[in-house]
């Protein structure tokens, strides 16, 4: 192996900058950083929590937490500029919200409003994909897009371990490794698809090595340690916006429920595997990192502590309201004008109805 | 053999024919996305990999392309694969595959090699679903020449067509309605059913023919029965299977009443249902006294779940078609 190829595969051991006592263990981002990261997380969780809550008291039809995952969640959008696209999974909604999209908004899909309830240029944010590494393809179209046209744009494109098994992962890498586009693949490993563990997902060294064959430099790193997924997803965002071209990175989490409400976790895996995880929580360990150093103090926490609570407040608030459902929304849509097949058929509803009314 | 009557859901009916039909056969194995361990998002694979083992009954990588060419490679060798797509819109990266290899292998070898496999698709809407998981991909398939496309609507008959299904020489695209999948009736075991192949006529009546297949079964009687109540007596007949399609059948309900509407979920624009109306035409045109009506889906992507409802063809809107049929006074 060149030493040139040779770079392009990952550390030895996903990259730990704190470790899961809240020591540091490398060199950490600076404290104004890692707090704002910290308020972010804290709301995070909280989302996640009120969200999942919703679910059972029927406010939302399902939700995907990422419960634990949330460093992953916070950085995948700290580390973009505004203008910088993300393209989050069903699982991301919490990035989203980071990236500036409203949670009663990015929620729409799941309480069953209508698909995509924000517009994806607003914040830059693609619509959830729910179809496993679809999206992926479209980072990479944005992505060389924006260098044809001059922009410094960056993407996000996100995705989980089983998502890497689907034939779009590789399409979509290889197609930036040979476009140079400036993508960054965010891989969450959370060592399941809904019930298969990694090792029936993969038989590579790790997530991160599949880089490799595509020409693309992997790197892992620790995915509930806030500052070490700062550092390596800045310093591959900072990459692709030099022009060096796409980066594949594995974050090594867990997924700390079951795979939404629906499922039973309990069937496919142990309780005690999930409490060994409960040990390396990412605001845990970063919340102990800053106390240590005296640069959290009881009252800023309170603050974040508050902040999270208003914003499960505007999430309850948003979704215990009942949007009375428009059925010309079914025809507006689907092509810039209405065919005339289409104009019939709003038109029987709308019949439909005002028969139903005068009844 | 003695008969053995059993309440069961089509769920339950489902896992028992494929746990019958690996019991029969060793050739036949089953894998996809979370059927080993969680037995399936729904259940169908309940039990299977423990009672049959891994090598049986497995989870594969999160791949639906590569889950089918394995199938297809496997049915190469001397296995009958059983595969299931989690839910009809996740099938679509395994399209290639299913329209290029499965659905042409037989003739392209001219004969020689075919293709004994299933591909359980969970399938449809009624279940508020977010998006993605309610799409009728019916017409895909059916349009596809070299598949058989069954949709079963009855618990037994999920379990007769599934156990030929796995049974047949060719490829079967088996449509499991998910709404249906705890809908509960008393089964017959050994169960006696026509073949892949064959339509069943549900309900007798005589003014006018109702035809639906999978999800849509229930509706059509459910509509007939209220037409019943108002002094109209609708036939209704279960088409089973798409393709093979039962001409015979469907043409002999609807001379003997003169009038069709056919009911299906799926959007209605070049659709299965627009196929049953011109073939019904071309043959019975002479019987009819109304052009046959399609009670379909609209012409747009699934709906959200607080929408659905108005996408469902439902009792009203298939009572409004069949009032359209040009009654004499
Ligand atoms: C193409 C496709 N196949 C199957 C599914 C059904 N499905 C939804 S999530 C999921 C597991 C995904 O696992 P992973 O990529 O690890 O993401 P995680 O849910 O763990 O965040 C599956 C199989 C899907 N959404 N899309
Ligand atoms: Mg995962």
């Amino acid at each position: 192996m060149t030493p040139d190829s040779r770079r392009l595969l990952p550390s030895d051991a996903p990259v730990t900058l704190i470790d899961a006592t809240g020591e540091a263990v490398g060199a950490v981002p600076d404290d104004a950083t890692l707090l704002r990261s910290l308020g972010a997380l804290i709301t995070a969780r909280r989302l996640n929590d009120q969200a999942y809550a919703l679910v059972r008291q029927g406010r939302l039809a399902v939700y995907p937490s990422s419960h634990g995952q949330e460093a992953c969640q916070v950085a995948a959008a700290q580390v973009l500029d505004a203008a910088d696209w993300l393209f989050p999974t069903y699982r991301d909604t919490v990035a989203a919200v980071v990236k500036g999209v409203d949670p009663v908004e990015a929620l729409s899909l799941l309480k069953g409003d209508w698909h995509c309830g924000y517009d994806p240029y607003e914040h830059r944010v693609a619509p959830h994909a729910t179809p496993l590494a679809t999206q992926l393809p479209h980072a990479v179209g944005v992505a060389h897009a924006a260098r044809l046209r001059g922009e410094p744009t960056v993407v996000m494109a996100m995705c989980g371990d089983g998502g890497t098994s689907e034939g779009d992962f590789h399409e979509a890498l290889n197609f930036a490794a040979v476009f140079q586009a400036p993508v960054v693949f965010f891989v969450q490993n959370n060592e399941y698809a809904i019930s298969v563990p990694l090792s029936r997902q993969s038989a590579a060294p790790s997530l991160a090595h599949k880089g490799i064959g595509y020409g693309i430099p992997g790197e892992r790193v620790d995915g509930n340690d806030m500052a070490a997924l700062l550092t390596v997803l800045g310093a591959a965002v900072q990459r692709a916006r030099a022009g060096e071209g796409p980066q594949l990175v594995e974050a090594h989490t867990y997924r700390m429920q079951a795979h939404t409400n629906a499922d039973d976790a309990s069937r496919y895996r142990d309780e005690a595997d999930v409490e060994a995880w409960v040990q390396r929580d990412p605001i845990t360990r970063l919340r102990a990192y800053l106390r240590d150093r005296g640069a959290l103090t009881d009252d800023v926490d309170a603050g974040f502590t508050a902040d999270a609570e208003r914003a499960a407040a505007h999430l309850r608030d948003g979704l215990n309201q009942d949007i009375e459902p428009n059925p010309e929304d079914l025809f507006a849509y689907v092509y810039a004008s209405a065919t005339p097949q289409l104009r019939e058929q709003a038109a029987l509803v709308a019949d439909e109805l005002s028969r139903e009314g005068a009844r | 053999m003695i008969d053995v009557h059993e309440k069961l859901s089509m769920a339950q009916a489902l896992n028992r024919a494929l746990r019958d039909a690996m019991a029969d056969d060793p050739s036949v194995v089953l894998f996809g996305e979370d059927v080993g361990a969680l037995g399936g998002v729904f259940r169908i694979t309940d039990g299977l990999t423990a009672e049959f083992g891994e090598a049986r009954c497995f989870d594969t990588p999160l791949a639906e392309s590569g889950i089918v060419g394995m199938a297809v490679g496997m049915a190469m060798n001397g296995m009958r694969p059983i595969v299931e797509m989690q839910f009809d819109a996740f099938a679509y990266p395994a399209f290639e595959q299913i329209v290029s290899h499965v659905a042409k292998m037989r003739n392209r070898t001219r004969g020689r090699v075919s293709l004994p496999m299933v591909i359980r698709v969970p399938y449809a809407g009624g279940i508020g679903g977010v998006e993605h998981h309610c799409d009728s991909s019916e017409a895909y398939y059916a349009h596809t020449p070299g598949l058989h496309v069954v949709a079963p609507a009855t618990p037994a008959d999920a379990y007769a067509l599934l156990r030929e299904a796995i049974a047949a020489p060719d490829p079967v695209v088996f449509l499991e309605p998910k709404k249906l999948y705890w809908s509960k009736e008393e089964i017959e075991f050994p169960v006696r059913a026509p073949g892949i192949g064959t339509a069943v006529v549900r309900r007798a009546g005589t003014d006018a023919t109702l035809i639906a297949y999978g999800p849509s079964v229930p509706v059509a009687l459910e509509a007939a029965e209220v037409a019943a109540s108002e002094g109209r007596s609708l036939q209704v007949v279960d088409l089973r299977s798409i393709v093979p399609f039962d001409d015979e059948t469907v043409c002999a309900a609807v001379r003997s009443t003169g009038r069709a509407v056919v009911v299906a979920e799926s959007a209605g624009f070049a659709g299965v249902a627009a196929e049953i109306a011109a073939r019904v035409t071309e043959r019975c045109f002479t019987s009819l006294a109304a052009p046959i009506r399609r009670v379909a889906g609209f012409d747009i992507p699934y709906p959200p779940p607080k929408l659905e409802h108005f996408q469902l063809p439902g009792v009203d809107r298939v009572l409004d078609a069949v009032d359209d049929l040009q009654w004499e006074q």
